[in-house]
């Protein structure tokens, strides 16, 4: 099924397409973070780090390294012109106090309502550790997904309903993969566009739900 | 007249017994108070509870601190990195005690403490496993979680400058958790890289004032960027 899938930075080029200018991102840690590379140069986005940063730049390269700028993955990143810091507290007031225009955050699981799994498989003895995960999930204004639509084994990851431990209720409103895009909301999962060789009625089989067909829209 | 600073490190943490809860600062390595928790394994006060963002990195700071066997307790939301082995092992092993506590409620939890508040309703972890147990409520039409304020007897952090009232200036994302933990323990001890005169921090750009800070010890500049390079 699905011989033809984008590849991660393709799919992280069609997410950026999605962001608007003068938009304040965040990107989370993982995949997400490949969004960066793609945003079209004329437009201004603005970057947070949950550490306490706004207008986070690039990467940092070895003669750029400062141990006090690091960014949520703990990599050590710049400062573009513009940019502030701030404390944990006034960080995270803008995630869960809903400033933020879009975050984006890679996913285990997405349920076809938006529920989603994102910090734990819940295995027996694991060491759990969550971060800034559940503040994300339920802070921004628009939270979007991006993932392999199926697991390494062939299991769909937009599912009716997570198994594994929830990170946020009804939260997320897209999900960008490697074969398709989806709208998510009450009403259930639509196919709001395909990608290579897919089509609504394989997702339908690979995903078991009914999903809504947007395609046309 | 006035004066925060100490002399050094082992007179900072003089009065920490056993059995204290501390946070300290630091998101990973950056504004991690590395020269307190050094003086920390030298003082030797054990059975303590730490609040940090995380359990340590490494072998150095935090996680040589847990390593030497003085916390019974860790109050953190991101335990588990690719170089956290000493905590994995002490955890694995049932010999420390984790409460994991979404960041942003972690933050906010501090907050509280410092600022005297009661609790709070955060829609953070609404519906999760870390909220079960916990009272909720319905408030204008979205669900939230009551979470309590978090204070603690110490605090560590690490600032870049401060003068002898204790008024602080960070550097870069090193600010992280220094601000909040500085208003809610009962004692707020810094190191920084320099104690400046009075008068030298402009009062417009001063991020934690002084009424929240106790003891100020100057460690001199706090990395060599090529070591540091090569740990992280």
């Amino acid at each position: 099924m699905f011989a033809e899938r984008l590849t991660r930075n393709e799919v992280a080029a069609r997410v950026a397409q999605d962001i608007p200018d003068g938009a304040y991102v965040n990107l989370g840690i993982g995949l997400p973070t490949l969004v960066s590379n793609f945003l079209p140069a004329d437009r201004e986005v603005i970057l947070h780090t949950e550490n306490g940063m706004l207008g986070m730049g690039p990467e940092a390269r070895p003669d750029q390294l400062d141990p006090d700028l690091i960014n949520a993955g703990k990599i050590p990143v710049t400062a573009t012109l513009g940019a502030s810091y701030f404390h944990h507290g006034d960080s995270f007031a803008m995630m869960r106090g809903g400033h933020l225009d879009v975050c984006v955050l890679g996913a285990l699981q997405v349920s076809q309502f938006g529920d989603l799994a994102n910090w734990s498989t819940g295995e027996p003895g694991a060491i759990p550790a969550v971060g800034g995960a559940m503040d994300l999930a339920i802070g921004a204004k628009n939270v979007y997904v991006m993932m392999d639509l199926s697991t390494k084994q062939g299991q769909s990851k937009l599912v009716d309903e997570c198994s594994y431990p929830l990170t946020g209720m009804r939260c997320v409103s897209r999900i960008y993969t490697d074969v398709a895009v989806f709208g998510l909301s009450a009403a259930g999962a639509t196919v709001t566009q395909l990608f290579g060789d897919a089509t609504v009625d394989a997702l339908r089989d690979l995903t078991g739900l009914a999903l809504i067909d947007g395609t046309s829209a | 007249m006035i004066s925060k600073v100490v002399r050094s490190i082992s007179e900072a943490l003089s009065d920490i017994g056993d059995g204290s809860k501390i946070m300290i600062g630091g998101f990973g390595l950056a504004g991690q108070p590395g020269e307190l928790i050094d003086g920390l394994i030298e003082q030797g006060a054990s059975h303590l509870t730490v609040i940090n963002n995380n359990a340590g990195n490494g072998t150095t700071g935090l996680a040589a601190l847990l390593r030497n066997g003085q916390v019974d307790k860790i109050v953190c939301s991101f335990p588990r990195q690719a170089d956290s082995q000493v905590f994995d092992e002490l955890y694995r092993a049932g010999k420390i005690e984790l409460e994991l506590v979404p960041q942003g409620n972690l933050a906010e939890r501090i907050r509280a403490g410092g600022a005297g508040i009661g609790a709070f309703y955060t829609p953070t972890g609404f519906g999760t496993k870390l909220a079960e147990g916990k009272e909720t409520r319905t408030i204008n039409g979205r669900e939230y979680v009551l979470e309590y304020p978090m204070v603690a007897d110490f605090a560590l952090i690490s600032a870049f400058k401060a003068d002898r009232l204790g008024n602080l200036l960070y550097r870069k994302t090193a600010r992280n958790f220094g601000p909040i933990m500085a208003s809610a323990a009962t004692t707020t001890i810094v190191q920084v890289d320099d104690v400046v005169a009075l008068g030298a921090l402009d009062p417009e750009s001063v991020v934690t004032p002084g009424i929240f800070v106790d003891r100020v010890v100057a460690v001199g500049s706090r990395f060599d960027r090529e070591e540091w390079a090569g740990v992280r």
